[in-house]
């Protein structure tokens, strides 16, 4: 028997040969923080953007998949043809994909996802999305035929959004607390409150991913987040939530701060159903009385971008009509006198939890106070948000961030919670659904945003910046958001 | 007959007391810091040296200088400005505070100590429930419930100060209505009421404003704590508690935003304990001398 002081000698070595051992291979998990948890794990059941920024091409995939560039990929359909009168699109799916539960992908899961999603039962967010199609049906096992009412020349993008990714029949319904997909990785354990974390799927049919594992911490606050990162409790954050904290970031050379762009328009949403608000003038007076430059330095510490329409400035069809309505309250104190209100009006401004929104609001409240409209400002959660606000439209303003990629025909809505019912526009919008050609697209793309723009229906306020802060070391992630998503399938740690 | 009387009318003695005052350091101190956060509050009324309210990016984070005396925060608003104002939330939710608790306290503790008996009992546990809540997690809890804002924390803090009052003004009551005067008081024929009115309150006087100044300062705490959590003083009017809150994010790159919030809270907090500790001092040897309270009673 050996003594115990040559029995501690030995665990000693071995514990030491174990941790060089695992100091030189470079590691295989991450660990991101996220700000917000998600109220379930279906993207086919819910607006969430927390859903997608967990699920999206990491647990589901769709027929197309838009890539960190915002352009679209194959992803189950390994390519596609397209009739020349755009009616009819041919899908060829992969084969040998299988589902997380070990069932095979075929033509009848697709039939399935898309009957469901524009379904009279679909609790799909984006229903909209799917509005064109008219039948899918599987021709055999590995090719679909999708048949469209009208030519939509979006749809292909629209197939790579998170809420019309494919799902199974057999798990379609426990989705939202059990995720069944074909992705790179699948759902380990989901801790309440506290994180979320998923393992490479051994099974994936195409590129494994170079990640193990990877769990997305919850971190609400955004000392928080800064005091994670700093400790390595967090890998990275890929949407810092404080800007005012990046520098000392940047100053640290074990960090990467990246600035990217998001489909993030932050606007100040206005009800175009209430008093004073129908009135295009006010809304109008509300554009020149708000200095959105110094909102930008103000709120997001000069990350952002200046927008005068709901479009994003990295889109080829970007109009920039950021200085139509440039800072002059005394233009803006001439119209509110034109409108009958020299005296001023008292209005609501809902604000939801995040910082963006809530800092917003302070200063253009200090911004309109200058011009006589006195904002009351309402701090609500996210449920009072979407209930009060979004579906209940009972409010006057409020500052919320649209991250939905191309999303400029919300406006086209009669019953979106803008309240904004416009012939012109829904005709421009029903035109461009109907266009294929780029050219043309562009054309009527311009006009909508010169027509939201000239009708100043909310308070185009500027492009949300995405702030991220990651561990030097880690490769691989999204520097832009195109879509609410962080992809990991490329992601890996270097030595 | 001699009745024992703190406030005096007699000049002669007032100066006394005051001159006594003089002699004691922390009622001295603690009455200046008092005295400087009330005139700037009441200042702020009528003059701040900018618009605390207003936004100024341009400005923002700017140092102490001859134009903002204590620097900008990340708004551009002039921090000096907001801390008068905030001192005007402050003081003005602590005061009305207190002034409920006493209100209501004081009458409904000389109630139970004048008839005894199951109402006695009744108003007692009513007030111990109150108590078996921490206070500031039933103030937490008052304001989930009846929405955010500046009225509701006075109401919370309010209503946690009611019991206080009630047992001190119920405890010093009781042993004030086996005296001799208040018997003698009794066979002339006087009504409870008139007894407490007349006799109880002027005696026990002394002690709820010992009690008043502590629980003030309680008070303001509370409110801090409040709004801290964003359920007390709502955007954009400023209090020292959202000013903590809102400098967290900035601790590293500009902590004067956290340290002179902060500083305001401690330094009114410790000038209000220092008066409530000169007071007692002052208080205490009279009171034991007359009327035979302990002076633990008072703290």
């Amino acid at each position: 028997m050996m003594k115990s002081a040559t029995k501690w000698a030995l665990a000693l070595s071995m514990a030491a040969t174990l941790m060089t051992a695992g100091a030189q291979a470079a590691r295989n998990d991450i660990i991101l923080g996220v700000r917000l948890e998600p109220p379930h794990l279906d993207p086919t059941a819910g607006a969430a953007a927390a859903i997608d920024e967990i699920t999206y091409a990491n647990i589901f995939e769709g027929l197309t998949r838009i890539d960190e560039n915002g352009s679209v990929q194959p992803a189950l359909a390994e390519s596609w043809t397209i009739s020349a009168d755009g009616l009819t699109y041919d899908f060829k799916l992969h084969q040998g994909v299988k589902f997380h539960d070990g069932s095979d992908f075929d033509a009848e899961d697709v039939v399935f996802s898309l009957d469901r999603a524009r379904g009279e039962n679909s609790v799909n967010a984006q229903k909209a999305l799917f509005e064109p199609i008219d039948s899918v049906t599987a021709k055999d096992k590995y090719t679909v035929e999708m048949t469209l009412k009208r030519p939509t020349g979006a749809m292909l993008f629209n197939l790579g959004w998170g809420d019309a990714v494919m799902v199974a029949p057999e798990s379609a319904d426990t989705n939202k607390s059990k995720p069944v997909g074909t992705g790179p990785f699948k759902l380990d354990k989901w801790v309440k409150g506290d994180s979320i974390t998923l393992v490479r799927n051994p099974d994936y049919w195409g590129t494994p991913a170079k990640l193990e594992k990877a769990t997305f911490k919850i971190v609400a606050d955004a000392a928080a987040s800064l005091a994670a990162l700093m400790a390595g409790d967090v890998d990275a954050f890929p949407i810092f939530p404080a800007p005012e904290m990046l520098p000392q970031f940047e100053n640290d050379p074990r960090f990467k701060v990246v600035i990217g762009t998001t489909e993030g328009e932050t606007i100040l949403a206005t009800n175009n159903g209430v008093k004073p608000f129908d009135d295009i003038r006010v809304r109008k007076a509300l554009a020149y009385a708000i200095d959105r430059q110094s909102l930008i330095d103000g709120a997001m510490f000069g990350y952002g971008t200046l927008i005068g329409s709901h479009f994003a400035p990295h889109n080829p069809a970007y109009l920039d009509l950021s200085h139509v309505y440039d800072y002059n309250p005394e233009k803006a104190k001439a119209l509110l006198k034109e409108a009958g209100l020299e005296n001023g009006f008292k209005a609501r401004l809902f604000l939801p939890p995040t910082d963006y929104a809530r800092r917003s609001g302070l200063i253009i409240a200090s911004d309109l106070k200058k011009v006589g409209i006195e904002l009351e400002l309402i701090n609500v959660e996210w449920a009072q948000w979407l209930s009060n606000v979004f579906k209940g439209k009972d409010y006057d303003l409020t500052i919320i961030s649209h991250t939905e990629p191309m999303d400029i025909g919300i406006y086209a809505r009669d019953d979106y919670y803008f309240n904004y019912k416009n012939e012109e526009f829904n005709a421009i919008i029903a035109k461009l659904n109907a266009t294929a050609d780029d050219a043309e697209r562009t054309e009527l793309l311009h006009q909508a945003q010169k027509k939201l723009n000239g009708d100043a229906v909310n308070g185009f306020l500027f492009q949300l910046a995405k702030t991220g802060v990651w561990n030097a070391k880690i490769k691989g992630l999204w520097a832009n958001a195109p879509i609410q998503a962080n992809d990991l399938t490329a992601v890996e740690w270097m030595d | 007959m001699t009745r024992p009387h703190l406030f005096s009318t007699d000049a002669h003695k007032y100066r006394s007391f005051l001159a006594k005052g003089m002699h004691s350091p922390s009622f001295v101190i603690g009455g200046i810091i008092t005295l400087f956060f009330i005139a700037m509050a009441l200042t702020s009324f009528v003059w701040t040296p900018h618009d605390a309210l207003s936004v100024n990016i341009a400005e923002r984070l700017k140092p102490i200088s001859a134009s903002h005396w204590l620097g900008t925060d990340h708004y551009g608003h002039d921090l000096f400005s907001m801390i008068m104002l905030g001192a005007r939330n402050s003081i003005a939710v602590a005061l009305v505070a207190v002034g409920i608790g006493a209100g209501l306290g004081v009458p409904l503790g000389s109630w139970a100590a004048a008839k005894g008996g199951w109402l006695d009992e009744a108003i007692m546990r009513m007030g111990d429930f109150i108590f078996a809540f921490p206070a500031i997690i039933s103030a937490i809890m008052i304001t989930a419930l009846a929405g955010p804002g500046a009225i509701n924390a006075i109401v919370a803090i309010g209503i946690f100060n009611i019991p206080v009052f009630a047992r001190l003004a119920r405890g010093a009551a009781l042993s004030l209505w086996t005296r001799e005067f208040i018997l003698a008081a009794r066979l002339s024929g006087k009504g409870s009421v008139r007894i407490t009115i007349e006799h109880i309150l002027p005696n026990i006087a002394n002690l709820l404003i010992v009690q008043g100044t502590i629980q003030f300062s309680l008070g303001i705490l509370a409110e801090a704590g409040l709004s801290y959590v964003g359920l007390g003083t709502q955007p954009p009017m400023p209090s020292w508690g959202k000013m903590l809150a809102e400098a967290q994010t900035w601790l590293m790159m500009a902590p004067q935003l956290a340290i002179i919030p902060g500083m305001a809270i401690i330094l009114t907090v410790l000038g209000l304990n220092l008066l409530g500790d000169g007071l007692r001092d002052m208080l205490d040897p009279k009171v034991r001398s007359s009327l035979d309270i302990g002076g633990s009673k008072a703290s």
